[in-house]
């Protein structure tokens, strides 16, 4: 975790990356994934850092990426799930059959309703998180190993979800809900700068109330300059990010549907920008929401307490089993919230979605930096993680790099990236 | 975070730009390439492409949705002019279809069905397919106990081909000539869900299966395995795909049949169309292209080619049309039909 608050002695020359205070291992992965994303440029002419492309890739990620989040808490408890894309496949065929079948056949209520998209959700979420905290009790109370557990649960929840839908494909689903799936739900030009400059405006706050504590109780600060160029660096992001998802303009076809939808006639030359994604804007809320529980509360800091040595943390009298009924329940929850995007993305739920997501799940976490041993994880580190599995993946397609070759590629990324990860740590005296 | 990494990439590298193909470039997305059949159809797409002078790109979507969506979304970013897309589900693939048809960009749907009104079907028609297997098997059984190996549940096809199945089989189950025990399907259309389900209506029916009505070659080797491990083999058994295993178990005489649709055709034909289209050709004015109504209701622009039900009996076409070779074709086949014999 963060180091910044460890007392440094100020007289020290620093080098520039000390002063900014920035991860090290964080600056390595953004190294990293620029490496990355340069190569696919050149050997796609170009293409690959398209705004529309990356328009694509984040919308790619955020399914994956929300569930990597809560599998840093799985793993830093030393536990493991590998029955997230299972748990996601009944989540999103209960949202799929309430808003499709029960509602309108029990209740009567119309297709296209408005309410049916909420309820829709929230039984999801309920059953995600239901399922999740009990598996979490298997595991915590019953003390059957998280592996066998969430193991049988891969193939429960796999076929739950095939026997609620008979094996069909369930779609397309409710108006409201697609939303959430990309394309279909983008903030437009105008709100996304306006959630841009609200995020740089609390970035700004936050660093600044962040110095100004550590000065009242005469905590080592870092020069101002670092200070201000950090802000800068950071703005200056967050607002090219949002420049860029602006700048990738809707199809004209689209344009005219859409027009066509309103019974208007388009005008000539009109254009509009895609703006934040629905599902991004959800992923990034997810991220900074997990990031604060891990950091800033007491459940967070049990969680990392208990990941980095469950016998001193019970003895402390930390209620660890309790504990991981809320860490796997809160991983039923992001499974939930993961199939709404991935399902309203497909606009469908398939009997296929979520096959194999607990791979990419558990190695997203991995290459984020998530110790198996326990005790270690960061959740940006974790959807960096699964930014970089799907850009290689995305890449490697549009290259046209053959289908074998590129399952082998990732392989081998997620090997070398943990041991790289450990040669940094072994350096660092840390723990692996 | 992700913000900071996507303008740290946009702002340290800048945008490139895409280039402009000075030809026509067509997509393919395969759903499933490790099943060997699909490199033949790519060759057939290839061989076309390059007669007409378009370039070839393709993806493999290894059996996800998801990750066929993906993929198209990435093939339209390359700037294709024209998609040919084997559909891993024929719902689920809605979105894909919609951002390419925003772009202007035609949509053939190759093999399988798409439900969407702007894209091109093309397949082999499959309901005949079904006929033809139901007519082999009820020549060899006009009577007894029949059992139905049905194809994936996702997959449209599979109840075409149970339809055609149907309509050949009804008079004779109305006449109470044959009666079916037993129907499955196939999840994945694996090969070994197949066997697995007929060991299951085996031991159910205490063997008193007299025909097995498979929809392709792979459930029809599932089947067969089963039934020569209860020593049943050399029941009338059909297929699909002229596979050659299938083949050889035609010759062997452990399968009646396997309709086989050349992949060859489909592959030229789709290439050829998927050139056409992308010239700016209107899919109505495709030469053989029929109007015709989807189960779901929808009415698509279609084409249908016409398959051949290969048995013991025209055995040396496959050979003749160079699709197997007389060797693999007659393994450990002593005194069988021509040309084993």
């Amino acid at each position: 975790m963060s180091d910044s608050a460890r007392p440094t002695d100020k007289t020290t020359r620093r080098s520039l990356f000390a002063s900014l205070e920035i991860d090290t291992r964080l600056l390595g992965m953004i190294g990293a994934f620029v490496i990355i994303c340069i190569i696919f440029n050149i050997f796609t002419d170009g293409r690959f850092l398209t705004p529309r492309n990356i328009f694509n890739l984040t919308i790619q990620t955020v399914s994956v990426a929300i569930m990597a989040s809560g599998m840093v808490f799985v793993i830093v408890t030393r536990h493991i799930d590998l029955g997230v894309g299972a748990l996601l496949a009944t989540c999103s065929a209960v949202m799929a059959m309430t808003q499709k079948a029960y509602l309108p056949g029990l209740l009567g209520l119309e297709l296209g309703h408005w309410a049916i998209a909420p309820t829709a959700i929230l039984a999801g979420l309920l059953v995600g998180t239901l399922i999740g905290a009990f598996q979490g009790w298997l595991i915590g109370y019953m003390t059957i190993p998280a592996f066998i557990v969430t193991l049988g649960g891969l193939l429960i929840w796999r076929n739950v979800a095939w026997y609620l839908t008979g094996g069909q494909t369930i779609g397309p689903l409710d108006e409201h809900f697609q939303l959430f799936g990309g394309t279909n739900g983008t903030l437009g030009v105008g709100p996304s700068w306006v959630l841009g400059a609200i995020a740089c405006l609390i970035v700004i706050l936050a660093l600044f109330s962040a110095r100004r504590n550590k000065v009242s109780h005469d905590f080592p600060v870092k020069p101002l300059w670092a200070e201000i160029s950090l802000g800068v660096i950071i703005v200056a992001v967050i607002l090219g990010f949002v420049a860029t998802l602006n700048a990738y303009e809707m199809p004209i076809g689209r344009l005219r549907r859409m027009f066509d939808a309103r019974g208007e006639v388009m005008p000539e030359g009109y254009s509009e920008g895609y703006g934040l994604p629905i599902s991004v804007f959800v992923l990034l809320l997810v991220a900074v929401t997990m990031t604060v529980v891990s950091l800033k509360t007491r459940f967070g800091r049990y969680i990392f307490a208990t990941g980095g040595n469950p016998d001193s943390a019970t003895l402390s009298g930390i209620n660890t089993r309790f504990l991981t009924v809320k860490v796997f329940a809160l991983m039923g929850f992001l499974c939930a919230l993961s199939a709404v995007v991935a399902s309203s993305r497909l606009t469908n739920h398939a009997n296929d979605i979520g096959t194999l997501d607990e791979l990419r799940v558990i190695a997203a976490a991995v290459i984020g930096g998530t110790a198996f041993a326990g005790g270690i994880g960061t959740i940006y580190g974790a959807i960096l993680g699964a930014l970089i599995m799907q850009s290689l993946q995305s890449g490697m397609a549009m290259v046209g790099v053959d289908a074998p070759l590129q399952n082998i590629v990732v392989g081998a990324v997620l090997i070398v990236a943990v041991l790289i990860d450990i040669i940094y740590r072994k350096r660092l005296g840390t723990k692996a | 975070m992700r913000k900071a990494l996507m303008a740290a990439v946009t702002a340290t590298v800048g945008f490139g730009t895409p280039l402009m193909a000075q030809d026509i470039t067509v997509g393919v997305s395969w759903s499933n390439f490790q099943e060997e059949r699909w490199r033949t159809d790519e060759a057939a797409i290839v061989a076309a492409l390059e007669a007409a002078g378009a370039g070839y790109v393709s993806s493999d979507a290894q059996s996800s949705s998801a990750k066929q969506l993906s993929d198209i979304e990435s093939l339209i970013a390359q700037g294709v002019d024209a998609l040919i897309v084997l559909a891993q589900d024929a719902q689920a693939i809605g979105p894909a279809v919609q951002a390419a048809a925003d772009e202007g960009i035609p949509v053939i749907a190759y093999d399988r069905l798409i439900e969407d009104d702007r894209a091109f079907y093309l397949t082999f028609d499959n309901v005949e397919v079904g006929r033809m297997q139901a007519r082999a098997v009820l020549a060899a059984a006009p009577e007894g106990n029949y059992v139905m190996i049905k194809g994936s549940p996702t997959d449209p096809n599979a109840d075409f081909l149970r339809g055609g199945q149907q309509e050949v089989l009804q008079a004779a189950i109305d006449s109470g000539a044959i009666t079916i025990v037993a129907e499955a399907y196939t999840d994945a259309w694996l090969p070994a869900n197949a066997q697995r389900n007929m060991e299951q209506i085996l031991t159910a029916q205490d063997n008193m299966v007299d025909a097995v009505v498979a929809s392709n070659d792979g459930t029809a080797g599932g089947a067969v395995a089963a039934l020569t491990a209860q020593g049943m083999q050399g029941i009338p058994v059909s297929g699909q795909d002229g596979d050659h295993a299938a083949l050889n178990r035609v010759a062997l005489g452990t399968q009646t049949v396997s309709v086989w649709k050349d992949a060859r055709d489909l592959g030229r034909a789709a290439g050829e169309i998927a050139a056409a289209l992308a010239g700016g050709a209107m899919m109505a004015d495709i030469e053989g292209a029929q109007q015709w109504t989807s189960p779901g209701g929808t009415t698509m622009t279609s084409m249908f080619l016409a398959p051949v039900p290969v048995t013991a009996a025209n055995l040396s076409d496959v050979v003749d049309a160079g699709w197997i070779t007389q060797e693999a074709l007659c393994q450990g086949v002593t005194d069988g039909p021509a040309p084993c014999n």
